[in-house]
């Protein structure tokens, strides 16, 4: 087989430290993946012998549920866990935290957060397989690995594609992390959104900016549209929802301007009407729920080649 | 590089693959309700094989055919030396109430055929399972698992290795004997 077999890093905390050899072994062990999960019965016992801990400090619907899914398919036994009915109300630290979790003797973590940077902290304290479902404005790889493989089932290998980021990049994991993968994968991309909400030494990482969404579409072959995060938004950025989806809002009209069809991605939760209007997120050019189908996929894929790293390290009496 | 020792040339195997595809037509009749499931990815070279000669044989070219990858099914994933890479699972049918016969080129521990058997009941419930295989290694079983059709039947040392070479893939179809892994690589 040609390529690598095995993951070079023992823990997915993001794109960024990943190869590019890596995403295509993820790719691939996924394409199988993804059979399984077709299939009448969607599970195999893979990972009947590991339990994994899904530590969700930040509300999460489709990561969560995503990463469950992907557990349970590879028959590892599986410990939810959510800080907003937990002790860490009570004031323990991360690292307590997640110390009494891996005294029940779990063998892997997966880790949502709302601070940047929490699961590398976790990695340099702690020595089972983290993998990253998000840190506050960071990273989110597994969802840059699912857009990727999405894109790639649609266009074919991604060398030379346009790919536009729409929206909310400065307070958004998922253009950060879309980006590091797009590049590995040899796209071009350009981030598209309000001034205000483009971070300022973007350029430094090879990506173009671009403040007209008419000339965004009119270059790119797929568009990823993100979220407007409220939540994150401790200012105003700009003026009123209604202006911003006036002026950077994905609609109909705009796309039917266009001499081609694009790939319209989204990568949830949609805010209808703001970011997107309801008649792009339901069309044909849209694969937001297909995004989605291969999200459990790709999460099965790093489940398997981490654990597969992992006893190799048991052997060896790391 | 070095040379196996050749237990079976180019003529026998083509002879020893006739016979057992006789076996399956006398046991198996027309085939209904029959299918064949190879084992990726080394077992599909052989039921390939098998495949395309019953087609010719028989003239039947309703035959059922899957392709099995047991990857994810194995015990030993997390413990092997090398990383296990899957291959594609093509079965497009359900073995519900089917009589399947089971395909893989070599049978020695088992283990194979036991992770096999478990991927197979994700596909229904069989209403039997047979097992066809080139070479059966006697020694060394780990399981209690014995083939119902063979090719040969080789009396081999445990590190000794037993490789099938296909025509598609090194040029003749044989089967060699290797003192050791090592010096087939």
């Amino acid at each position: 087989m040609a390529g690598i077999q095995q993951l070079s890093t023992k823990h997915l905390l993001g794109i960024k430290y990943l190869k590019t050899e890596d995403i295509r072994l993820i790719f691939d062990t996924a394409l199988n993946f993804k059979e399984v999960i077709n299939r009448p019965i969607k599970k195999v016992p893979s990972l009947r012998d590991i339990t994994i801990a899904n530590l969700f400090f930040e509300n999460s619907t489709r990561t969560r549920i995503s990463f469950e899914l992907a557990e349970k398919r590879l028959s590892a036994d599986v410990v939810n866990f959510s800080a907003s009915s937990s002790s860490v109300k009570k004031g323990e630290t991360l690292l307590d935290t997640v110390n009494n979790i891996l005294s029940m003797k779990v063998d892997m973590v997966v880790m949502r957060h709302p601070a940047p940077g929490a699961p590398h902290f976790l990695s340099q304290h702690i020595d089972v397989n983290i993998i990253n479902a998000g840190d506050g404005t960071h990273e989110h790889p597994t969802q840059a690995l699912l857009d990727a493989f999405s894109m790639e089932e649609k266009v074919g290998n991604l060398k030379g594609k346009h790919v536009a980021i729409f929206g909310d990049i400065l307070h958004s994991r998922v253009a950060l992390s879309n980006i590091f993968c797009l590049q590995k994968l040899g796209a071009k991309v350009i981030v598209c959104g309000p001034p205000t909400l483009i971070p300022k030494h973007i350029h430094k990482l090879g990506v173009g900016v671009e403040y007209d969404v008419k000339k965004a579409l009119a270059w790119c072959d797929i568009a990823n549209i993100l979220r407007i995060q409220l939540e994150r938004q401790d200012i105003k950025y700009f003026p009123s929802l209604r202006e911003y989806s006036q002026y950077f809002g994905i609609n109909k009209s705009l796309l039917q301007q266009l001499d081609k069809q694009i790939l319209i991605m989204h990568p949830g939760p949609i805010n209808r009407g703001v970011e997107i209007s309801s008649d792009v997120a339901d069309s044909d050019h849209s694969i937001i729920l297909q995004q989605v189908e291969n999200g459990v996929a790709i999460r099965m894929a790093i489940l398997f080649l981490l654990a597969a790293r992992k006893s190799e390290a048991r052997q060896q009496g790391l | 590089m070095n040379k196996g020792r050749i237990i079976i040339n180019k003529n026998r195997f083509s002879l020893t693959i006739e016979r057992l595809c006789h076996q399956l037509i006398e046991e198996f009749d027309d085939f209904e309700n029959t299918c064949l499931v190879g084992i990726q990815e080394r077992g599909v070279m052989l039921s390939d094989r098998i495949y395309k000669r019953l087609i010719d044989i028989t003239g039947f070219d309703d035959i059922q055919y899957g392709k099995l990858d047991i990857t994810f099914y194995r015990d030993d994933f997390r413990q092997r030396s090398k990383p296990l890479a899957p291959s594609h699972t093509e079965m497009n049918f359900l073995v519900e109430n089917k009589k399947v016969v089971l395909i893989d080129d070599v049978l020695y521990t088992g283990r194979t055929v036991q992770a096999a058997l478990s991927a197979l009941s994700d596909f229904g419930r069989p209403k039997s399972v047979e097992l066809l295989v080139l070479v059966d290694r006697r020694f060394n079983r780990h399981l209690p698992i014995q083939a119902d059709f063979k090719g040969i039947t080789v009396d081999a040392l445990d590190e000794e290795y037993v490789k099938v070479a296909w025509s598609n893939q090194s040029g003749e179809d044989q089967i060699l004997l290797y003192p050791d892994k090592k010096s087939m690589e």
